[in-house]
Order: C-alpha cells, then sequence, then structure tokens
C-alpha cells in the first residue's frame, strides 16, 4: 500500500557513492588562535571563497544557514547563496537552514526558484525552526507559536513548491486565493528539493516520517547509534504511512576537520569549538566530549584522513544514510585553514567514502 | 576564581541575611577572588520558556551569565512546602542544559523546622546533580531561631559557616587541578 510522493525529491545518484559537502552558519567570530576578527565583508567573500574550493575539490553539495543573532553575519543566507551561485558552476548549492518559522513561504520560494534559474537548476533548501530565537522578537513573531508557526509555514512552502496555483488559509499568514507564485524551477517537477531539518527532537524526526519529506539530521556530538534510533524512527514512520523509506533521502550535519596527523587537527579545531560555543550558545563545548572524536563510535568527524574515512563508513553503515555535510569553519577559521580541509577531503577522504558506499538499485 | 552568591528567596529576611554574612566572610578571606552577590528580591525574572538564556535579555540574561561564569556557587535558600522555592527553581529551569558542569556548589538553607532538615538532600541534589554540578556534600542549615534583631546568633552557626566556605573551597580548587589534569592527558 504505497503513497504517490508528492514532494520533490533531490536528485541524488547513489552509484556513485554517498553525497559529500559542507555547511556554514556564517558565523563572525574571532579566531581564538590569534583573537582577531575580520570585517564582514571579508567573512562573507570568505564563504563564496570557499564554495569554489569546495567546487574544485570536487564536492557535492554546499550550504548556508541562516541566524540572525550576534557573532554572525549570514542573516540574508540567500542573498549569500546567490552570490555563490553566481561564483561557481556545477556543485549543488542549498539553504541549511531556512528559519521558514519566521519568513514568508511566498518570498522563500521566489528567492530560492530564481537562485535555481540563475544556477542551472542547483538549488535545494533546507527548513528549520532555529535554535537561538532572537529573530521572533525580531521578526515580529511570538516564540509561544514556535511550533505552529514552523508547521504551518513548512506546510504552506510544499504546497507552493508542488503547485504553481495555491489556495491556501492559515492563521499566521495572509490567505492566497487562486495565487500564482513564480517563477518556477525549470524541471520536471517545477518545484526544489525542500528538506525538514531535525536537531534533538525525536517527534521531528516523526513528523518528517509522517508526511514522507526528506530529513536533515544534525548531530554535533555523542555516538553515532544516538542518531540511528531517530533516523530509524523517521523510516519506520516514513512506512507506517505508505511512503517507501528506500526513496526518501537522509542527510547528516556535523563538525569536520581534517589534517595529517590527528592530533592536529584536535589542537587546531577545538579552540574555534569551544570558544564559539559560547559565543554562540553560551556555553563552551566540553574538552571530554570532543576528544571522543577519535573514536571511531562518535559522530565527531575531526582527525586524519583515514580515521574520517573510517569514521563516514562507519556512519554511513549506521544510517545508510545519502549524504553527509561537515561544517569545517565553526569559530573563525581561516580561509588558509578551510582549504587545507577542503584539500585533504578532496584528495583522501571523498575517493574512499564513495568508493565503498556506492550502491546499485535494488541494494 | 569567579565566586558568586545567589539568595533563591523572594520573600522575606533570613536568607539574605544568611547570604549576605557569607559574602561578607568570603570578602574578607578571599578578597583576591572576584565576588559576586544576587538577591533575587533585587530582579525581575521571568517563567522559562525554554529559550537559551541569552535571548531573555534584561535581569534574565544578567543573573544568567553570572551564574555560567561563576567557578562557586553558594546558593541561599529557604524551604517552602518541604521543597525549594518556585524562586529558585525558576533560576534552575532557565539555565541550559548542564549549565552547573565544572562547577563548585554548596547550599546554606534557612527553614522555619527541623522537619525540614533532608530536603535539601532529597529535593536540591538531584536537580544540581542533572544540573552536572560538583556539590559540596555537607551543607548549612538554619533555623528561624538562629536568627535575632536582623543577624545571625551563636557560635556555631557561624562555625558551620566558616566550614562551609573551607569546605567549597578547598573543593573547588581541588575539582580545578583535577581539571588542568585531565585536560593534559587529552594532549590537545
Amino acid at each position: 500500500m504505497e503513497n504517490e510522493n508528492p514532494h520533490v525529491m533531490p536528485e541524488i545518484d547513489r552509484s556513485k557513492g554517498m553525497e559529500i559537502g559542507l555547511y556554514s552558519l556564517g558565523e563572525h567570530m574571532p579566531n581564538p588562535h590569534t583573537g582577531e576578527r575580520i570585517p564582514a565583508s571579508l567573512r562573507l567573500k570568505e564563504i563564496v571563497e570557499a564554495a569554489k574550493m569546495a567546487e574544485d575539490a570536487g564536492l557535492d553539495v554546499f550550504q548556508v544557514g541562516e541566524s540572525h543573532q550576534e557573532h554572525f553575519v549570514s542573516q540574508a543566507h540567500l542573498i549569500l547563496l546567490s552570490s555563490i551561485a553566481q561564483a561557481t558552476d556545477r556543485i549543488k548549492i542549498s539553504s541549511g537552514s531556512t528559519i521558514i518559522s519566521t519568513s514568508d513561504p511566498v518570498r522563500v520560494f521566489e528567492d530560492a526558484s530564481t537562485i535555481d534559474l540563475l544556477s542551472g537548476g542547483r538549488m535545494e533548501v533546507v527548513a528549520g525552526r532555529a535554535s537561538r530565537v532572537g529573530l521572533y522578537e525580531l521578526l515580529g513573531y511570538s516564540l509561544n507559536d514556535y511550533e505552529a508557526l514552523f508547521e504551518e509555514k513548512f506546510e504552506l512552502l510544499l504546497q507552493i513548491n508542488e503547485n504553481e496555483r495555491v489556495d491556501w488559509q492559515g492563521e499566521f499568514r495572509a490567505p492566497l486565493n487562486n495565487a500564482q507564485v513564480i517563477p518556477r524551477p525549470e524541471n520536471e517537477d517545477a518545484g526544489l528539493p525542500i528538506w525538514r531539518a531535525v536537531g534533538g527532537s525525536l517527534s521531528s524526526a516523526q513528523k518528517a516520517g509522517r508526511i514522507g519529506v526528506p530529513m536533515y539530521q544534525a548531530h554535533l556530538g555523542g555516538p553515532a547509534e544516538a542518531f540511528k534510533s531517530r533516523i530509524d524512527l523517521y523510516r519506520e514512520t516514513a512506512f507506517e504511512n505508505g511512503f517507501n523509506p528506500d526513496e526518501l533521502p537522509v542527510a547528516t550535519a556535523g563538525f569536520m576537520y581534517i589534517r595529517e596527523n590527528m592530533m592536529d587537527a584536535y589542537k587546531e579545531y577545538y579552540p574555534h569549538i569551544n570558544e564559539g560555543m559560547k559565543l554562540s550558545n553560551g556555553q563552551g563545548f566540553p574538552k571530554q566530549a570532543f576528544a571522543q572524536g577519535q573514536d571511531v563510535k562518535s559522530v565527531i568527524n575531526v582527525g586524519s584522513p583515514e580515521h574520517i574515512v573510517e569514521k563516514m563508513l562507519y556512519q554511513h553503515e549506521m544510517f545508510n544514510h545519502d549524504r553527509y555535510i561537515g561544517q569545517i569553519d565553526f569559530g573563525g577559521v581561516s580561509l588558509d585553514n578551510i582549504k587545507r580541509t577542503i584539500d585533504l577531503l578532496g584528495e583522501k577522504v571523498v575517493p574512499e567514502v564513495k568508493k565503498h558506499t556506492k550502491r546499485t538499485k535494488g541494494e | 576564581m569567579n565566586i558568586l552568591v545567589l539568595s533563591g528567596s523572594n520573600a522575606g529576611n533570613k536568607t539574605r541575611i544568611a547570604t549576605t554574612l557569607l559574602k561578607e566572610k568570603l570578602e574578607t578571606q578571599y578578597s583576591t577572588e572576584s565576588i559576586e552577590y544576587i538577591n533575587l528580591q533585587d530582579v525581575t525574572l521571568p517563567f522559562s520558556d525554554g529559550r537559551n538564556y541569552m535571548d531573555y535579555g534584561g535581569d534574565a540574561t544578567e543573573v544568567l551569565t553570572k551564574v555560567m561564569a561563576a567557578d562557586v556557587l553558594f546558593i541561599g535558600s529557604p524551604i517552602f512546602q518541604a521543597s525549594m522555592p518556585a524562586s529558585l527553581k525558576n533560576v534552575f529551569d532557565l539555565l541550559p542544559r548542564n549549565a552547573l558542569e565544572g562547577k563548585t556548589v554548596s547550599m546554606l538553607i534557612t527553614a522555619g523546622s527541623d522537619k525540614h532538615f533532608l530536603i535539601p538532600e532529597y529535593n536540591y541534589k538531584p536537580v544540581l546533580s542533572y544540573l552536572k554540578a560538583n556539590i559540596v556534600p555537607r551543607y548549612v542549615f538554619m533555623l528561624d531561631t538562629n536568627f535575632h534583631d536582623g543577624a545571625l546568633q551563636g557560635d556555631d552557626v557561624h562555625l558551620r559557616l566558616d566550614r562551609l566556605i573551607d569546605d567549597t573551597m578547598v573543593l573547588a580548587r581541588t575539582y580545578e587541578e583535577i581539571r588542568v589534569k585531565a585536560d593534559a592527558q587529552f594532549g590537545f
């Protein structure tokens, strides 16, 4: 009893192995090794530069998330993605995440669809709810509606994505009466791949499964096994609701930093994570938890190329996911150091991981 | 070290009197450390709605930032209805998970009845443990008969407060030494 899945799926060719990419949340923080913070203009340009490097290294996707709080420059993340679209030719581009709760889904679709047309059909959207909530007040929403805002606006975004003309009525936006939302992406579905971002909440994974949309699972730390339960729940729920889980993409996202020598990676990246988390969340990252990244079972992908290959394959065995994106620039990492990770990722990690994660149809 | 004395009641005088005395003792004995004092009677805090503590603004963010910055936390509290007062529980609710990790936390409790002596043991310590505090095992328990004319009376309670300070500071320094050693082992 299979449902026709109405949603637009990302095109992921599993016969080439899992997709590997990068994401940035666009923090604008001092480099803890030097104490210096580059100007916002330079940080923005460096994010575009990192996307070009990712493309040159043969990575599959580059994503930028939205944040409105102090220490970030990614408020207008779709404008930044538009600039990345212009600077690149092949790599997929995506938001990661767009905070749909406090945005107008019509405008988000118009902007993302425009980027899709400008980039030759490379655009995707990941919709999330935000962990810091200053933007609710900034944009005139009540935090009491945190859940309801997301569900209503996400549902509307999907409806717009799947229908050029929309009749819609809800609580948080003026009704749409046979409204035409354009421009449309020039693909078979005339729509964009749209994912649901899931953090620590099991019920959010369940909701993604219930309506059969692709899921992005973020993970900061802890054992890979802990995230498997959410992904399993997503697939089980999708199956119970008549969708074929094999056709539902799953992506994961977390910290990544690669150096030839394992300990160099830890020495370099830990101060960025610890000091950056203090600024972004008001709480550092415990050294003990970060050090556990040296164990293959932890989801923190920091270490030597061989170690990262082993970890990513372990995670793939556990999650059977379609895409992984790494956050390699958190907390003021210099462009030179971003480049070092991208080079090692492209040369030594991606070929190995892809080789071992190829899947032929029916497998 | 950052030391914070938090008076956790929004009513009455005894907790304020006891925590003020404790703060004065600390200022005399540990004059080189940074010592902050917060009385919940002097601030207006909203109830927790689950957001990050930096997103409340106003008194809430100011108070919670000081709690997060503390290495040592002395919590003064009365007992209401055989449990901690809502004002203090709300501070715990407003904090993020694992907020007290690496912090040494001790308690000085005022109560109207010695029937409440084990309430800190059964009601406060589990919450502090959940927040990952290093809890000082002994606490100071004061009855209202220990107070007279707006001051703490009797040698016994003064000596117990002195010992609470000693115990807390010795433990805080020891935990810090342990942390430094443990961190060094990670090799990064």
